[in-house]
């Protein structure tokens, strides 16, 4: 019996009821296609796929291979997001559209946009999108800003997962503000997801080390010069991030070594008895 | 024959026959058999109704699929 593998098979993530093996959750924008799109999302392990909601092409469309070819709503749990949306009243008509299109699904990603340079989260109309979605039936994901007063806001109106940036969407800047992520999870009850900002893996494992419930990530994978194999990577960064909050870190000593191999039974120094 | 229906598909003007469903309508943008959700001045409508519900002059009509996003 393997006891690491054991303690990993019991650790599920559970968003809104359903239970996750995977902690990391990513994005399908960026590829070069949908080939390589799937076989990103394949090496990451990700169970959940976040997916965009726009008008189709008309007249353009014979033949032309779908998204959910690729990665099917019968494998993957698909998380239409409300990118690009600035008020709350058109997150809320692009959630209803994804609603329909995915039949029923309830499970979504709320983002509401502040400024086209930053895609820093516009945070009243996110709250007001949630109120709505919630009492919609709604299960709602939301990207949100890193305080830790909205952050619980946000679980108050009934949010199934609150989700921080850890910085500007696609900047690949890691983690600028652990202690307001720490915040976070600490004050919080339901999953809190690190969504934006990831750029290598060592952010990956950062983000699981400070006891987020999981990573959100797609520019870190998509834009890396080899996406599958860095898939894989932020894949064990989770999975070692993860395992390594479970194990609970030594603590931290800045002004005192500690050896450790013994300090007896040294060989004599040279000229000693 | 009655006067052509126009209403305004994803943003740009379109004429059809009228009367149109919007079984119909989805046969006419070649998009049968894909997976997508349209939205009629607002409101969903829902594709269980497309056999049904009939588009009327000045409709807008947004047609979505699920794209890559993050």
């Amino acid at each position: 019996m393997n006891a690491p593998e054991k303690i990993a098979a019991q650790d599920e993530l559970v968003i809104a009821g359903k239970r996750y093996r995977s902690r990391l959750l990513v994005g399908t924008g960026k590829y070069r296609d949908f080939d390589e799109t799937r076989r990103a999302v394949e090496a990451s392990g990700a169970e959940i796929v976040t997916v965009a909601i726009r008008r189709t092409n008309i007249g353009q469309n014979a033949g032309e291979p779908s998204l959910l070819d690729a990665l099917p709503p019968s494998r993957f749990t698909i998380l239409p997001n409300t990118a690009g949306c600035y008020t709350a009243e058109d997150a809320v008509r692009t959630l209803r559209l994804a609603r329909e299109l995915l039949d029923g699904h309830a499970l979504v990603k709320l983002e509401v946009l502040g400024d086209p340079q930053t895609l820093f989260p516009n945070m009243p109309e996110t709250l007001a999108a949630a109120k709505t979605l919630v009492a919609d039936g709604f299960q709602v994901m939301a990207y949100c800003s890193d305080d830790p007063i909205l952050a619980k806001e946000l679980q108050d109106l009934g949010c199934v997962a609150v989700m921080p940036l850890a910085s500007l969407i696609g900047s690949g800047m890691g983690i600028l503000n652990p202690w307001n992520l720490r915040i976070i999870r600490d004050r919080l009850s339901v999953p809190v997801l690190v969504d934006a900002g990831i750029g290598t893996a060592s952010d990956a494992a950062i983000a699981m080390e400070l006891g987020c419930d999981g990573v959100l990530m797609n520019t870190a994978i998509a834009k890396a010069g080899e996406p599958v194999r860095m898939a894989n990577a932020m894949k064990l960064a989770v999975e070692a991030g993860r395992e390594a909050f479970l194990a609970r870190r030594m603590p931290k000593k800045p002004y005192e070594a500690a050896a450790s191999s013994p300090q007896a039974g040294l060989i004599a120094p040279v000229g000693g008895a | 024959m009655s006067a052509p229906i126009r209403v305004v598909v994803n943003g740009a003007p379109r004429e059809f026959p009228a009367p149109l469903t919007f079984s119909q309508l989805i046969d006419e943008l070649h998009l049968a058999g894909r997976r997508l959700a349209v939205e009629r001045n607002g409101e969903i409508v829902p594709r269980s109704r497309f056999g049904e519900a009939r588009l009327a002059d000045g409709d807008r009509i947004e047609v979505v699929i699920a794209v890559g996003g993050g």
